[in-house]
């Protein structure tokens, strides 16, 4: 089973069951996880499903590529070191992820 | 009490409901839709749904879990063809089944539907059209038995699915009536670009062509065979046509509202009865963009609108007024390419290319009265994220220092009064 939390800038907490093969975007926005947006539905567009990846967990993820890099510096919310667009990060098997959201996406 | 009723479970319907609850709004809302699916996302369906690079299960908008948590009552597949309004904003709506839909408030996000192509043949099968989800799903499985294609209307929709089918292995051919791509939506730079791209990965692009009919096949007479362009016929085992949207005004018109390429809506989405809400592709708005002129209309088809706008409206039915926040800004994925636009460059007097032919990128700036007001990027997010957040504060580009693309413009970004 994989599963994300999602913390909120106050320290609210959600921990949400996902589906292999989903991006961490659409388990947010299918289960209604406030904080990410989305708007251009994962196509690599908009950069509003920004989240900052806990420190533990951000290596053991694949490389972000070029575009994602780049539409990281127009967040509404400055990047961090563990910045990631959430449509990228794809859901994988015992996954347990953890991220924070920012506190505005637009 | 029957509460708020959304005709029209679209990008727009949808964000209206989700925007309701997450202000707060208490009352019952119903979201209905005419077609039989879950509520579910437009634009991949001409890109990676249509390469087969994500299933149909990723285009759903929310679990049922959420409506369920949220008190939000999705219905599908119940088409509304006559609604009675009272004066206070109250009604019916009737569907084609017969089933009733009381409201005590009405929103109409009923979106628009594909131009049909008015041309001897058009009505045969292996002419199809893309817009929903049910068309994608046509199309998806005509697409293994067939090669030549033809794509009538270079549009974003055209474009986007013409290097889509081109990505499939398909023979594609593009066919234009106007002197360039994608219109007024990009400047001529951009268009040009555009085109000398989709060439040269294999598509024949016919710009200023004349499409006469549509031909059926020779042995098969009641299926499609090819397309006469310009008085030559191209061979097509399929036709694909993206000739614009028409806004769904029939239901507004038949209660009254104020109708003029799409329902009249004010800066808060309120249509002309002072108390229905019209959002999305289908509503036409005072444009909201800063600086805009006065009565300045527009009607746009872009999820940015639809969510922006839905947001507004929201705000409308909890007893705020709240205008339009934000920069209007598009997207098209078009094989390889990732064109993003910021603003609007109708009106622009001057632009600057920024051109990095080694990198792949390219992008136009367009200026009025020294002024920055738009760009369009391909490839170059940076670009685009830059002028985005420029426009958004008010802040300045100067276009001399722009010209040089390794200049990055968020180092040249100048914020200054207007």
């Amino acid at each position: 089973m994989a599963q994300i939390t999602y913390t909120d800038t106050t320290g609210d907490a959600r921990t949400v069951t996902a589906t292999v093969g989903d991006s961490v975007m659409e388990t947010a926005v299918r289960n209604g996880v406030p904080g990410i947006v989305a708007e251009c539905g994962g196509s690599l567009s908009c950069a509003t499903c920004h989240v900052f990846v806990d420190d533990a967990d951000f290596a053991g993820l694949p490389p972000m590529e070029d575009m994602e890099d780049e539409m990281l510096y127009g967040a509404a919310v400055d990047r961090g070191p563990t910045s990631r667009l959430s449509c990228q990060i794809k859901v994988v098997e015992e996954m347990d992820l953890h991220v924070t959201t920012p506190e505005t996406q637009v | 009490m029957s509460g708020l009723l959304i005709i029209g479970s679209s990008q727009a319907g949808v964000q209206l409901a989700v925007s309701l609850r997450a202000l707060g709004h208490e009352g019952p809302i119903t979201l209905l839709g005419e077609e039989n699916h879950r509520p579910y996302q437009r634009p991949a369906l001409s890109k990676e749904f249509l390469q087969d690079v994500i299933t149909k299960e990723s285009l759903i908008f929310r679990t049922q879990e959420y409506w369920d948590e949220h008190r939000i009552r999705v219905v599908k597949n119940e088409r509304v063809v006559r609604i009675d309004k009272h004066a206070d904003g109250s009604g019916v709506a009737h569907a084609i089944s017969g089933a009733q839909f009381p409201f005590d408030r009405l929103a109409l996000t009923v979106g628009a539907r594909a131009r049909r192509l008015p041309l001897p043949g058009a009505d045969l099968p292996g002419v199809l059209y893309l817009r929903n989800a049910d068309d994608a799903l046509e199309l998806k499985a005509r697409v293994p038995a067939v090669q030549d294609v033809v794509v009538i209307g270079g549009g974003f929709i055209g474009i986007e699915a013409a290097a889509s089918l081109r990505k499939l292995g398909k023979t594609v051919t593009l066919v234009e009536a106007g002197p360039r791509l994608v219109g007024r939506a990009v400047g001529d730079e951009t268009a040009e670009f555009l085109r000398a791209h989709h060439a040269a990965a294999g598509i024949e692009v016919l710009l200023g062509a004349e499409v006469g009919r549509i031909i059926p096949r020779a042995e098969r007479g009641d299926r499609v065979g090819g397309v006469e362009v310009d008085g030559r016929t191209i061979p097509a085992d399929l036709v694909l046509v993206g000739v614009g949207v028409v806004p769904n005004t029939e239901l507004a018109e038949s209660i009254g509202l104020a109708c003029d390429n799409g329902i009249v809506v004010d800066r808060y989405a309120v249509a002309s009865d002072g108390v229905t809400l019209a959002v999305g592709d289908v509503a036409n708005q005072p444009n909201p963009v800063p600086g805009a002129p006065d009565g300045d209309r527009v009607r746009f088809e872009s999820v940015n609108n639809a969510v922006e706008q839905a947001k507004v409206a929201a705000y409308s039915i909890t007893g705020r007024q709240e205008e339009y926040a934000g920069i209007p800004w598009f997207w098209s994925n078009q094989g390889d390419l990732k064109l993003q636009i910021a603003g609007l460059s109708s009106g622009h007097d001057r632009t600057v290319v920024r051109r990095d032919d080694a990198r792949g990128r390219f992008s136009v700036l367009y200026y009025r009265c020294g002024r920055i007001i738009a760009a369009d990027c391909v490839n170059n997010p940076l670009d685009f994220m830059a002028v985005k957040s420029a426009l958004a504060q008010g802040a300045s580009i100067p276009p001399d220092e722009a010209a040089d693309p390794a200049t990055p413009l968020k180092s040249i970004t100048r914020n200054d009064p207007r």
